[in-house]
This record gives structure tokens, sequence and C-alpha cells, in this order.
């Protein structure tokens, strides 16, 4: 694999910035600045970094409702992310979506999900309109093994192979379908293997080497752009944080919740760090929504909703006469 | 094939096949997909102006002209297809998707109401989703309860929804046009006993626009109101009543969501009697709705309660005897329209 300096100092500039901001935001939700969950991606950053660093700008991505890694690999503005996630007006969606529904499809970036499965067909019509309209961009579709379970993920790799859509699907099994173990869920050991089933390429790698990632999906993106339909990427991984801020965890063994700390950050860890690339801290820290900063500005001003209008109608009774 | 420039009498499905046949001529990035839309147009023995065409025959002749890059057969995955419709609708393309049996809704709700209908508003306004879903609906095929429902009071109950449901062929072809050319997801409800209607409708383009109802016959005794079918019916109705010397006012709603509240005030305002005709279950329904809104508008100019002739809140019974005793007809309408003319001042 052939990443230049620069390359190779941007993903891990990207690791080191998701990583960054999902701390910040676990500090501000721990202090209560931030309404409604959170999902964090820390522990799976490589695999955001690894893909999207494998597109171009135009290319597509969705995205779940853990979905920060995503937004920050595709290049979305974090201080517009943070101030999304707080609800303000600044935010990237207006403060209409929140952390589970951010997106810039200027960006490429068409949405996390809320929705465990929403993303498949989506990415499907994402990969019909690059297909229609010659345009040679392909999605990026990102899931979890939650997800794999799901009607919409099958029925969505068949029709991406049936009309040969560029679309890459990318299964991030952390081991948890929430509280639920894949050893659970799913029959299979690997969820890859279920390509086979549609007739496109699997692939399983680890989730936590940036460059197996990155090789993978460069492989799976030429495929995809040169015609050759769509491949199932497993991306095994590990949730560092509960399913959501504020998880007790009691369903992980204490054993399985040291172990991999032990060995995190592999990928961020490798022949770089904080010394070489240079510190990210100054530049990419959220400013907008910083843990403790004043949060009575830019609230968004709640407008009249239009319909239905339950007004008074201006005649009144007495003006009505009737024979 | 040649489009006609001037009026003629043609079906509501010819008429369909219109609209969908200019927009598609007029925009590249118009397709149109769904189940057996093309129609066979795949299998060796057949010519691609020999496919099917659609269950209705509506979409036949599009995959000649259009091709199957642009005209494609789905398999049976409601979710993947009406997701995709949406998820191309985000990324730049127009697509139309036909979803055969609005029942069929129930295996892919999660694409309209959690991803089409609100992506635009939970990306604070930078997506727009310029997808439009046909989709039939309505009794009388003798299909049985999954495959005769009129579900357009659910996809108004979405915000982000806009839902369209035309009586004649004119209104077909303008409504359809509109839909098409629309940056919102639009439910376009075709009913099921009504493909082989005819009526006079305009060559070339013509547009109806959505949210605007149509005040179908004019009159000063009582407002008739009633959307796709029930619109017919209502009209039916008023013919009959008019011999007894009653002069109903019919209100083809044409659009059931945004609701043109101000055309159905107007016209109670003038008349002082409602009855709303509905072919959907009645709990939470549209006929409930309108009446509600009537209630809180322009109660003061009603002179009876408001009438309402819906179908019983069960689901769609298969025999003849029971369906034909579930579905609003004239004859309830003229009944209804009787029993309110009766009551007070």
């Amino acid at each position: 694999m052939n990443l230049s300096q620069y390359q190779l100092r941007s993903m891990y500039r990207t690791m080191v910035s998701i990583r960054t901001f999902e701390e910040t935001v676990k500090q501000a939700f721990a202090k209560g600045h931030i309404p409604g969950f959170v999902h964090l991606y820390v522990g799976e950053e490589a695999i955001a970094t690894g893909v999207c660093s494998a597109l171009r700008p135009s290319d597509t991505i969705t995205s779940t409702h853990r979905g920060h890694g995503h937004c920050i690999a595709k290049g979305c503005d974090m201080n517009s992310m943070m101030a999304e996630i707080y609800g303000k007006a600044t935010g990237l969606c207006k403060g209409k979506g929140g952390s589970m529904h951010i997106a810039d499809v200027g960006k490429g970036m068409l949405g996390a999900n809320g929705i465990v499965g929403g993303g498949p067909p989506l990415a499907c019509g994402a990969g019909l309109t690059s297909q229609v309209t010659g345009s040679g961009d392909v999605c990026a579709c990102f899931f979890g093994d939650g997800a794999c379970e799901q009607g919409t993920f099958h029925e969505s790799a068949n029709l991406a192979a049936i009309w040969n859509l560029p679309v890459i699907f990318v299964a991030e099994n952390n081991g948890y379908a929430q509280s639920t173990p894949a050893s659970y869920h799913c029959a299979i050991e690997n969820i890859a293997e279920r390509a086979a089933s549609y007739g496109i390429p699997g692939a399983v790698v680890d989730g936590s080497d940036v460059f197996a990632v990155h090789e993978a999906a460069v492989e799976a993106v030429k495929r995809a752009r040169a015609g050759q339909g769509p491949s199932l990427l497993e991306c095994k991984t590990y949730r560092h944080h509960g399913h959501f801020e504020g998880d007790q965890q009691t369903y992980r063994m204490i054993s399985t919740r040291a172990y991999p700390r032990a060995r995190i950050p592999s990928g961020i860890s490798g022949p770089w760090s904080p010394s070489t690339a240079g510190s990210p801290r100054r530049s990419w820290m959220p400013s907008t929504g910083r843990p403790g900063r004043p949060l009575k500005k830019h609230w968004p001003t709640p407008n009249p909703v239009p319909c239905p209008r339950w007004k008074r109608s201006p005649a009144t009774s007495t003006s009505v006469t009737r024979s | 094939m040649a489009v006609a420039t001037a009026a003629r009498t043609i079906t509501i499905a010819e008429a369909l096949n219109e609209s969908i046949r200019l927009e598609m001529r007029a925009d590249p990035k118009i397709v149109i997909m769904g189940e057996d839309i093309a129609g066979g147009a795949q299998v060796e023995h057949l010519e691609d102006d020999e496919a099917w065409g659609g269950v209705m025959g509506v979409t036949k002749g599009l995959v000649h002209e259009f091709g199957r890059e642009r005209v494609l057969d789905t398999p049976i995955s409601e979710a993947a297809f009406i997701g995709a419709a949406v998820g191309a609708a985000a990324t730049g393309l127009r697509p139309i998707a036909e979803l055969m049996f609005c029942g069929f809704l129930g295996s892919c709700l999660d694409s309209l109401l959690n991803q089409g209908s609100k992506l635009r508003y939970m990306f604070g306004g930078k997506a727009t989703v310029p997808v439009t879903i046909r989709t039939m609906i309505g009794g009388g095929f003798r299909a049985a309860a999954q495959h005769a429902q009129t579900l357009y009071p659910m996809f108004a109950n979405i915000p982000g929804l806009k839902v369209v449901a035309p009586s004649n062929a004119a209104d077909a072809k303008g409504l359809l046009t509109a839909s098409i050319r629309d940056d919102d997801p639009v439910i376009f409800c075709e009913h099921i006993t009504m493909y082989t209607l005819k009526g006079e409708v305009p060559g070339g383009e013509h547009i109806v626009p959505i949210g605007k109802a149509a005040v179908a016959r004019p009159g000063s005794d009582v407002t008739l109101l009633g959307v796709s079918l029930t619109a017919v019916h209502a009209l039916n109705a008023a013919e009959t009543l008019a011999k007894e010397g009653i002069d109903a006012e019919v209100i083809d709603l044409r659009t059931v969501s945004p609701l043109d509240e101000e055309t159905i005030l107007e016209s109670v305002k003038k008349t002082g009697r409602l009855v709303i005709v509905d072919e959907a279950n009645p709990l939470c329904g549209l006929a409930s709705h309108i009446a509600g809104v009537v209630a809180s508008r322009g109660f003061h100019w009603l002179r009876a309660p408001v009438g309402m002739v819906t179908a019983p809140h069960s689901p769609v019974p298969f025999s003849p005897v029971l369906e034909d005793a579930y579905l609003p007809n004239p004859q309830k309408v003229v009944s209804a329209v009787k029993e309110t003319c009766s009551k007070a001042s």
C-alpha cells in the first residue's frame, strides 16, 4: 500500500479529531450540557477514517446513530457538528436534527440515521443516482452488526447486486447490537460471508487497523467505480463506551471491557505520535459548545407551524343570518 | 409514441402514462421503478415494446421509449426500492416509484415515515427529496383486506409528505405532473376501480397545483366533500338530489395534504351544511379531521351537524355482499344528505 506523507498525516489527524471530538462530547454530556442522547464512536475511528480516505469529495456516505466519526471523516465542520449536538440554530442542521441526524449533503454525508438499517436503501439510491447520471461516484454505506439482521440490509445488498450499483457496504461489527452480543444475534461468525448470498465480494478486516481498512476500501471503491458492482466489507471493531452515554454496560464481562482497552488505540498508534504529527488540539478542538461554555446563545427561534391553522375565522356568528 | 397536443377523451391510466412520458422526455433525471412496471422486458422471448407495463398497464411502453436504465423493474423488496427512490431523490434524481398496493406500505414504512418525509427537515432544509410514490388505493375489486385499503389518512398523518388523490383523467395527468415536479415526497393515490374511467384531458403540458381543491359542482343547499372515487360518488349523489330539489355543492378535495381548508370553509359558509364522503377507516381519519377543521373555524356557519359517510372501522371484507355494504356509494350519500337537511334551522 502506497500512502503519501500527506495522506498518512491526514488519516492520523482524522482519527485523533474523532477521538478528541467524542471525548469532548462525553464530558459535555456528563455535565448535562447536551440534550437527548449520544452514541460515541470511540474505538471505531479506524473504520470511518480508512474508508473515507479511500473516497473522493463527491462520493457519498450513509451513516448510523453512531455517526459523529463518519461525519468528521467525510469532512463535516466540527464546530457546526458540535453546535448541532447542542441543539443550536448555528448547527449543521439548524438544531433540527441533533446527534442522530447530522448531515451535510454538500459534503456527500447523507445523514446519520436513528433507524438501525435505515441507511442501506438510501445508499442504493445514491448509487443509482451515480449510475444514471454517470458521475462515477460511489456510496459507502456504514452500518453496525445489529443492522445486519434487518431486512433492509438483505434487500439492499440484493438490489445493489442485481442493479450493479457502486455501493460499498461497510459492516462495523463492534460485537454488540445495543446489549445483545453478535454471537447471539447473528447465525454466522462473519457477516462478510453473507456476501456470497448476493454474489458479491466480501472481506473481513481488523477494524482497529486503519491500513487494513483503507486497503480493503480502496479495492472495493475501485471495483465500484469501474462498474463492477457492490462489495461487503466487515470491519471487526470494539466499542469503547456503552451503546449510548449512560449505558451501565452490565451485559459486558469485566474482562472483555478491559481487554481491548489495552490494545487501543492500535490504529492511532503506529509509526506516528502526536509529537510527530503536530498537536491537533489547538486548531481542531471544537470551539462552539465546548464544555463549560455559556449555553444561552444561538438557540433556534420557534416559528409557528403553518398547518393546521387553528385561528378564529374573521367572520363572527352574529354576522351570519340564516333563513 | 406521439402525445396529442389537443384535448381528447382518454382513460385515467392513459392520462397517467402521458404525464410520466412527457416529464421523462423533458427531464433526464426522472427514473421510474417498481414491481413489474416494465414487466417482462427482460424476458428473452419478449421485445421491450411487448412488455406488460405494470399490473394496470399505466407504465406500458415506457421501457421501449426510455430504456432499462430509466425504467427499472425491481425485486419484491419494497423496503429497498422505496428507500432507494428516496436516496436517489436526495442525491439528485427525480424518481417515480410504484408501490403497487398501498397496503404494501407495511413493508416499506420506514423509508417514508423515518427517511423520505423527514430528511429535508432534519437536515435543516439542506436536502430536497423530489420523489413521487404512485400507489393504488380503494376497494371494489373483491381484493380483500390487504389489497383494498385506503390509507391516505395514514400518509397524511406524516408531516413532510404531500398526499394527492385525483378523481378524473384531467386531474390525474395534471396532479401527477405537479407531483413529479414537486421537491418534496408526494404520495400519489390512484383508485383501483378508476383506471378505465374516461374523461377529457388537455394535450401537451398540463399541471394541476397540489393543495388546491376543486368545486366540481356549484350548489347552495349542502356541501358534499369527497376525494378520489368518493368525489365521483358525491357528484352522482348530487345529480339524484337535484331531482329531489336539493341543490348540492360538490368539492373534490384532490389533495389530502396539505389540506385546502379555505375552499372547504368558503363552501360551508355558503351552504351551512356539510356531508363528508370518505372511503378510509374513520378513526383519526380524513373525515373526522375535516369535521374538526369546520367545527373549529366555521362552527357558526353550520345549520346542522356535519354528516359523514365513511367505511366502518373494520378491515375490508372479501365477500361481494359484505364489501358492497362496507364501501360508501351514492345511495348512502343521498341518505346522509337527506338526514343532514332534515335537521335543525
